[in-house]
């Protein structure tokens, strides 16, 4: 066998198709104007990029002054949902290909919370219902000496909520949400969720009590916006509604 | 790399930071939400049943007359009938207005006005259509007697 290697040109067969993409991004700075503008920016791009690679691509070589939130890039931890074409995605989950890069892809920040600048949003209040609904085990008596035993049945009753990472893709999704921000909100209820049905907390009671609320769990007109729009696949509405029944089952 | 800074269309001024205001805890949701469905099921059962006496049983619609209608309101079971189907159809249509409003309405005067209409509206049509429905005289002197149920006469 010769040793050709050197002479061999890189072969384009694994090379991954580029295009330009025009990204239609809500500007916002509050400290130059008090209107949010739109703007244009085109960049190019691979077939495996998503909003976020873009995103950067225009922070990083275009305009330094594009602000938006983003920690680990791979869809965990929820920081960078926005509004991308009109619906609320996680911009490192969404490949550009899927969103028509053939047309200008329009990202906004999520709808319902006060903007901050450009793609952040003040999450202050989305957090404070959270806060509310006491995300955390509640049990009474002494400290167990061994660990708190569950069975795979009662583990599935509350597994799809566990799946939450807090991005408020679903919350800024929900119209009755967008009225006045005083509903608590999809995830809030997802999370009491967790915690009302795992057969190891007490506080069960407590939490249904919270969120019989004139702003709880009753303002929920089921159109399932939250359920499309969660990243993580949680059965958003499905889980309200089980919330619901066990107000229901209590009260009567 | 192109670059363009064209502004494309102007939008809504961002929103101002709020807070829940205060916590409203309390069954009067909850029941209310299980009234909706509870008297929806009872609803279509009396409009379906009003319907059906009052346009397909006899003579069906071409029998409907003063006459008619004064004989249905001697019988205080159709006296029942239309009291519960005004009441629970006045009830329910308010409050799903009512949650309407609460959905669609950002700002508290206006919540407060509309929320004050559809009180007013809804008083005026129960007090209205029960004191028909208690108040009524099928027999009415001087009117001629054709047009009168037939045990007017009798």
């Amino acid at each position: 066998m010769t040793a050709t290697l050197e002479a061999a040109a890189p072969s384009p067969a694994g090379e991954i198709p580029s295009f330009t993409v025009t990204l239609r991004i809500r500007r916002f700075n509050p400290e130059v104007s008090e209107e949010a503008t739109w703007e244009d920016f085109t960049v190019e791009a691979h077939g495996t990029d998503r909003i976020l690679d873009a995103l950067h691509k225009i922070k990083w070589d275009e305009d330094g002054s594009l602000t938006f939130r983003r920690s680990c890039a791979h869809g965990v931890c929820g920081s960078d949902a926005m509004r991308i074409n009109g619906r609320n995605r996680l911009a490192c989950k969404t490949l550009l290909k899927d969103v028509n890069p053939d047309k200008p892809i329009t990202v906004e920040p999520i709808k319902g919370l006060p903007v901050v600048k450009d793609l952040v949003v003040d999450m202050e209040p989305f957090f404070a219902s959270y806060r509310e609904i006491m995300p955390f085990l509640i049990t009474s008596g002494n400290e167990p000496s061994k660990e708190r035993y569950q069975s795979p049945e009662d583990r599935a009753k509350f597994d799809d909520t566990t799946k939450c990472i807090l991005c408020a893709a679903c919350t800024s999704s929900c119209p009755v949400f967008w009225t006045d921000g005083q509903y608590f909100g999809p995830a809030a209820i997802v999370n009491a969720h967790r915690f009302i049905f795992d057969s190891r907390d007490e506080g069960g009671s407590q939490r249904l009590e919270i969120l019989n609320d004139k702003e709880g769990v009753w303002r929920c007109r089921t159109t399932f916006n939250c359920t499309e729009a969660c990243p993580r696949g949680i059965e958003v509405t499905k889980a309200i509604q089980e919330v619901k029944r066990a107000m229901i089952t209590r009260a009567f | 790399m192109a670059h363009g800074t064209a502004a494309v269309a102007k939008v809504d001024s961002p929103r101002s930071p709020y807070v829940r205001r205060k916590t409203t805890r309390g069954n009067y949701e909850l029941y209310s939400w299980v009234f909706m469905r509870a008297s929806g099921v009872v609803l279509l059962v009396l409009i379906f049943g009003h319907l059906f006496v009052n346009l397909m049983v006899g003579d069906g619609v071409h029998a409907i007359d003063f006459g008619f209608v004064a004989g249905k309101w001697s019988n205080p079971m159709w006296q029942v009938w239309d009291l519960l189907m005004l009441w629970l159809a006045m009830i329910h249509g308010t409050n799903g207005v009512r949650t309407i409003i609460n959905d669609y309405a950002t700002r508290d005067l206006t919540r407060g006005i509309l929320k004050g209409l559809l009180l007013l509206a809804f008083t005026v049509v129960v007090v209205l259509g029960t004191l028909v429905i208690f108040t009524f005289d099928p027999c009415p002197p001087d009117a001629p007697a054709e047009l009168l149920a037939s045990f007017c006469t009798a």
